[in-house]
């Protein structure tokens, strides 16, 4: 199992390469609607990658609120 | 070129535009027994009074070429997904200007049509096959139910967020949802509305095929080919046989949605929504 710091890695990758930003411009506490310019749509765009990708189940409500990368990763660490 | 008798003498192939305009919601075509109907009105085929009328044309048109086809494929030409559902701007513009009840009239009005179109999908005698991606949400999600087969791309996403607003789904989701699976996925989708994706959904039972990005309509069409090798009589025979249409329990989900679109709640729930530019609109 990936530790807390891989997956917020991966994270980071991931929205970097989806949403076509600059890896380093994305940081762990950076709120991600602001820093990737994301809609509604986008962000179940996001949803969807990250189960995907961690072959996992996030339920839509688990995630609101949630706005900053680092606390999505130990939402998505709970569920690996 | 319309789709009329005259055009399935000569050749048995037909386009169709439902308008002229830009804003049309809808088009649809006959290619060799295969009718493919693409949806196509921004941001993301919400199903208001103007695209009901282009499902009612189309559905005029579908018994028309019926006798002509074997495959009908549901798709949508719009990036962020199938069907983001029923237009909530529009039912919250409504309901702001009529009295309540005139509201309620009108919302059981174009509920009743809706069913009209999607059971006459439902029960076509051909195959029917939605071929999905990204945002199938609400009334998209029970467009997609309506048909035999739903083939997804793995970005799709199916949800019933319609307990947001005091209400449940209206054209039919229900019913046909519990036809198809389990009372308990049912339950799941309904009383949570949370969202799932296509390989959860293939998981349960609902999807047939996911598919790579951007390959829903290709699988959808290999489909098809593969359909048109069967001879039609038995395929319509075989899903005649396995496929009833559960009536009664959808009249009665027009008697609730009614109920409760009565409710002031409703209409809170809709402002909210219609005023919202929260990421996760569709959660209370």
């Amino acid at each position: 199992m990936p530790t807390a710091e891989q997956t917020l890695d991966e994270i980071l990758t991931l929205a970097a390469v989806h949403f076509k930003v600059p890896r380093e411009k994305l940081s762990p506490d950076a709120d991600f609607f602001k820093t990737l310019g994301i809609d509604s749509l986008q962000t179940l765009d996001l949803l969807t990658k990250l189960e995907n990708h961690f072959h996992v189940e996030l339920p839509d409500y688990e995630l609101q609120g949630v706005s900053d990368f680092r606390t999505l990763a130990g939402k998505i660490q709970a569920r690996l | 070129m319309e789709t009329t008798k005259d055009s399935k003498v000569h050749g048995g192939n037909a386009e169709f535009h439902s308008a002229t305009s830009a804003e049309s919601a809808l088009s649809w075509k006959l290619v060799d027994g295969v009718i493919e109907l693409a949806l196509h009105r921004g941001p993301c085929n919400e199903l208001g009074s103007a695209s009901l009328e282009e499902l009612e044309k189309f559905a005029t048109a579908l018994q028309l070429m019926q006798d002509e086809a074997h495959s009908l494929i549901i798709y949508s030409e719009l990036k962020p997904g199938f069907c983001a559902g029923a237009d909530l701007r529009e039912l919250y513009r409504r309901s702001e200007t009529m009295d309540k009840a005139e509201a309620v009239k009108g919302v059981r009005d174009f509920l009743e049509r809706i069913h009209r179109v999607l059971n006459l999908i439902d029960a076509a005698p051909l195959t029917t096959i939605a071929a999905v991606h990204g945002v199938t949400f609400g009334g998209g999600f029970e467009l997609a139910l309506a048909c035999d087969l739903i083939i997804a791309d793995k970005m799709a996403r199916f949800c019933f967020p319609e307990l947001r607003l005091g209400l449940i789904p209206g054209f039919g989701g229900i019913p046909r949802l519990k036809r198809d699976l389990g009372n308990g996925v049912v339950r799941d989708l309904l009383l949570t509305g949370r969202s799932i994706n296509a390989t959860k959904a293939q998981q349960i039972g609902l999807v047939s095929q996911v598919v790579g990005e951007g390959e829903a309509l290709r699988a959808a069409r290999a489909t098809a080919a593969q359909l048109k090798k069967f001879d039609h009589t038995t395929a319509v025979a075989a899903k005649k046989f396995i496929k009833h249409i559960p009536h009664e329990e959808l009249r009665r989900e027009i008697d609730i949605f009614c109920e409760l679109f009565a409710r002031p709640a409703v209409q809170v729930g809709l402002r909210k929504f219609v005023e919202s530019t929260d990421a996760q609109p569709y959660l209370p």
